[in-house]
C-alpha cells in the first residue's frame, strides 16, 4: 500500500470554472486546501472563505517603529550624545526632524510589509508537494488548480474526489507527500 | 429606474433617451490568451540573443566607460577636476543629480499612483518603468557620492559611530537629502523584486522543463520557492497594495526633499515656497519622457502592439501634457511671485535667467518643456510613434536643461557682484554625465534580456477572460 497521499488536486481550464467550484469546496467545510492560479483572481478570497490579510497590522508596527527610530535618533545624536549649535537653530525640534522620520517610517513599513508577507506565506520555501505535480508548470501559465491536502479532516479519498468531480475538476490526481 | 417609477409619466422623448454605452478600451488586444502572454514575455527571454542587442549592449558598456574613466580621474586627482568655482559650486554635479532622480520618479508613479487609483492600463508599463527608476538612482547616486571629494568618507553621510564622535546634521536638507533618496532607492527595488516574484517562478518552471537547471536555479532561487498558491496571493496582493500606498507619499517626498535643497537656502531664484509642486510635476513630466523614449523602441522591436497598444501611448501623452502644462505655469508663477513679491534680488534673479548671459538655457528649457507637451493635445500626433518618440527626446532635453538654469543661473549671479562669474563644466564633468547614459543602458539592456518585461501575472489578471463575474462586476 502507497505512503498517505499530500492531497488531492484536480484541474480546472478557465478562471470562472475555478471560483465556482472554490464556493463548492468551501462550502463542503474544507479548511486545508487550497487554489493554484496564475494570477489573483478577483473574488476567490471570497469564495474559498479566506479572512482579509493581516499584512496591514504587521505594516503599522513597521511604520511607527519607523518614525520612533528617526525622532529618537536625532534627538539622541543632536541634542543628548553630542550637542552642537549649527546656525543658532535649536538642538532638537520635531519640525527638522521630520523629513527624515518619514522616511524611515516608509523604510520600515516596506521592510515590515515584505517580510510580514513572506513569513505568512511561509517561503521561501523551494520544495512543496505541489510543485512536484508535473503539471504544476500549467498553473504559473494558463491552468488552474484546487488542491486539498489529506490532513483535513473532512478528507476522505472517494469523497474527496467525488466533491472535486461534481464541482468541475479534470485529471484529478494524488499528490506524493 | 427606481427614482423613474414614482415620477409622473416622462416625457415621451425622454424614454427615447438611451444612457450612452462608452466601452473601456481594451488592455490587450486581439483578445489574447494566457497561454498567449507568458508565451510572448518569456520568449524574448528563452529566445537567442538578438544581434541588435549586442551592438547596442557593446556600444552602451563603451559610453559608460566615460564613466570609469571621467570618476577613476577625480578620485585619484581630487574633486576639482570638475568645473565648480566660485560662486558655482554645485553645477554640473547636482543637475545631474536631480535630473537622474527625476527620471525615476514615472516609474513610481506607475507602479504606486496609477495603482491606487486603478488605472489598470499601467500594467504592460509597470515593469520597464520600475527597472528605469532604479537605474536612475544608481546613476543620480553616482553624483553626490563622488561630490564628496573623497569617496572612501562616503559612508559619514549615514549615522555610523566613527572615530570622530560627531553626529550628522539633521538640520540640514542636504542631509534629508541622503535618507530620501536611499529609502527612495531600496524601497524601489523592494517594489520590482515583489512585482517579479511570480514570473520569476513562470520561468522557474520553463526553464526546468527546456532542460536548463543552471537558470532553473537561479529564477527558481529569486521566485522564493512561489507556487501560485491563492492563500499566498491573497497576502501577497495586499502587501503589493501596501507597497503602493507608501511609495505614493515616498515618491512625493523624495522630489520634495530634493528640492528643500534649494528652497531652504536663501539663494535669489531658490527661495521659493513653489519649489516642492514644481520639482515634483517636473520629476514626472521627464519620468514619462522616458519612458516614452524606452518603451516605444521596445514595442516596435518586440511586436508588443498588443500589450502596448495605442490607448497606453496616449494615456502617456496625456500625462506628459499634463505635467509638462504644470510646468509651464510654475515657470510663469516664479515671474509674477519675483515682481508680485518687489524683491529687487529675486526680481533681477529672474530677469537675468530670461535675458541674461544664460539665456540660451533659458530659451531650450522653455521650448522643450512648455512647448514640445502641447503637440500632445492632438490625437494624430499621438498616433504618430515616431513623432512621439521624437518629442520624449526633448523632453528629457529639456528637464535637464530645467537643472541647469535653476542651479547655475541663481549661483553665478549671486549677492555680490564682485563674485559673479560665468560657469563651464570640464571636461571630465562631461564624460561622467555622458557616461551615465551609457551605464543606463547597460542596466536596462541586461534587464531586458534576463527579466520579463512585463508582469505577466498582472497583465493576465486584466484580460476579459480573467473576470470570473462574466463582466457583471458585483463588487
Amino acid at each position: 500500500m502507497p505512503a498517505q497521499p499530500y492531497g488531492l488536486i484536480a484541474t480546472f481550464d478557465t478562471a470562472p470554472d475555478v471560483y465556482h467550484a472554490a464556493e463548492k469546496v468551501r462550502d463542503a467545510g474544507y479548511r486545508n486546501w487550497d487554489c493554484i492560479t496564475p494570477f489573483p483572481v478577483h473574488g476567490l478570497d471570497k469564495a474559498m472563505g479566506l479572512r482579509r490579510s493581516i499584512v496591514p497590522r504587521i505594516s503599522l508596527a513597521g511604520g511607527i517603529t519607523g518614525f520612533c527610530t528617526g525622532m529618537t535618533m536625532i534627538w539622541w545624536t543632536g541634542a543628548v550624545d553630542y550637542k552642537l549649535i549649527v546656525g543658532g537653530k535649536p538642538l532638537f525640534s520635531p519640525m527638522f526632524a521630520f523629513p527624515v522620520s518619514y522616511e524611515l517610517t516608509i523604510l520600515f513599513t516596506a521592510f515590515a510589509t515584505i517580510i510580514g508577507m513572506f513569513v505568512l506565506n511561509g517561503l521561501p520555501m523551494h520544495y512543496h508537494p505541489v510543485l512536484k505535480y508535473d503539471q504544476i508548470r500549467r498553473g504559473m501559465d494558463d491552468t488552474f488548480f484546487i488542491v486539498i491536502e489529506a490532513r483535513d479532516p473532512r478528507f476522505n479519498l472517494a469523497n474527496t474526489k467525488a466533491l472535486l468531480e461534481k464541482a468541475g475538476g479534470k485529471a484529478i490526481t494524488e499528490l506524493e507527500a | 429606474m427606481a427614482h423613474a417609477e414614482h415620477a409622473a409619466p416622462a416625457h415621451p422623448i425622454l424614454q427615447e433617451v438611451k444612457p450612452a454605452h462608452l466601452p473601456r478600451a481594451v488592455l490587450v488586444e486581439n483578445n489574447r490568451s494566457f497561454g498567449w502572454i507568458t508565451e510572448k514575455i518569456c520568449s524574448i527571454i528563452e529566445g537567442k540573443t538578438p544581434t541588435w542587442w549586442w551592438v547596442c549592449f557593446i556600444l552602451a558598456c563603451f559610453v559608460a566607460s566615460f564613466t570609469v574613466a571621467g570618476i577613476t580621474y577625480l578620485v585619484a586627482t581630487g574633486v576639482g577636476v570638475w568645473g565648480h568655482a566660485n560662486p558655482v559650486n554645485w553645477a554640473w554635479d547636482i543637475v545631474n543629480f536631480v535630473f537622474w532622480i527625476g527620471i525615476g520618479h514615472a516609474g513610481t508613479l506607475i507602479s504606486a499612483i496609477l495603482c491606487l487609483l486603478r488605472q489598470k492600463w499601467r500594467t504592460s508599463i509597470n515593469r520597464a518603468a520600475e527597472a528605469m527608476t532604479i537605474f536612475a538612482v544608481v546613476c543620480a547616486a553616482i553624483f553626490p557620492v563622488f561630490h564628496v571629494g573623497r569617496v572612501w568618507y562616503a559612508w559619514y553621510l549615514f549615522p555610523i559611530p566613527n572615530s570622530n564622535v560627531i553626529w550628522q546634521n539633521f538640520r540640514s536638507p542636504l542631509e534629508w537629502d541622503v535618507f530620501a533618496v536611499s529609502t527612495y532607492g531600496t524601497v524601489s527595488v523592494l517594489f520590482w523584486y515583489i512585482g517579479l516574484i511570480p514570473d520569476l517562478a513562470v520561468l522557474r518552471d520553463r526553464f526546468y522543463a527546456a532542460g536548463n537547471k543552471f537558470r532553473s536555479f537561479l529564477y527558481g532561487f529569486f521566485a522564493m520557492g512561489w507556487r501560485g498558491s491563492n492563500r499566498h496571493w491573497s497576502n501577497y496582493e495586499m502587501a503589493y497594495l501596501i507597497l503602493a500606498g507608501i511609495s505614493t507619499p515616498l515618491v512625493l517626498s523624495v522630489h520634495t526633499i530634493v528640492s528643500f535643497d534649494f528652497a531652504v537656502s536663501l539663494l535669489p531664484g531658490w527661495h521659493t515656497t513653489i519649489f516642492p509642486p514644481y520639482f515634483v510635476a517636473g520629476a514626472i513630466f521627464s519620468g514619462f519622457g522616458m519612458v516614452l523614449t524606452l518603451m516605444l523602441p521596445l514595442r516596435a522591436i518586440y511586436g508588443l502592439q498588443d500589450l502596448i497598444t495605442q490607448y497606453h501611448i496616449d494615456c502617456m501623452c496625456k500625462i506628459t501634457l499634463a505635467t509638462g502644462t504644470i510646468v509651464g505655469y510654475a515657470y510663469g508663477m516664479e515671474f509674477f511671485i519675483a515682481w508680485y513679491g518687489a524683491n529687487p534680488y529675486e526680481g533681477f534673479a529672474f530677469v537675468n535667467r530670461a535675458f541674461g548671459h544664460y539665456a540660451w538655457a533659458y530659451w531650450w528649457m522653455i521650448g522643450c518643456n512648455v512647448i514640445t507637451p502641447q503637440f500632445f493635445w492632438f490625437k494624430a500626433v499621438r498616433n504618430n510613434t515616431a513623432f512621439v518618440w521624437i518629442l520624449s527626446i526633448f523632453v528629457n532635453v529639456g528637464m535637464w536643461f530645467e537643472r541647469f538654469v535653476i542651479i547655475v543661473t541663481s549661483l553665478a549671479r549671486d549677492f555680490l557682484p564682485s563674485s559673479w562669474g560665468y560657469y563651464s563644466p570640464s571636461i571630465v564633468e562631461i564624460f561622467t554625465f555622458f557616461g551615465t547614459f551609457g551605464v543606463f543602458s547597460v542596466l536596462f539592456l541586461l534587464f531586458i534580456r534576463f527579466l520579463p518585461v512585463m508582469p505577466m501575472a498582472e497583465l493576465k489578471a486584466v484580460t476579459p477572460q480573467a473576470d470570473v463575474h462574466g463582466g457583471h462586476d458585483k463588487h
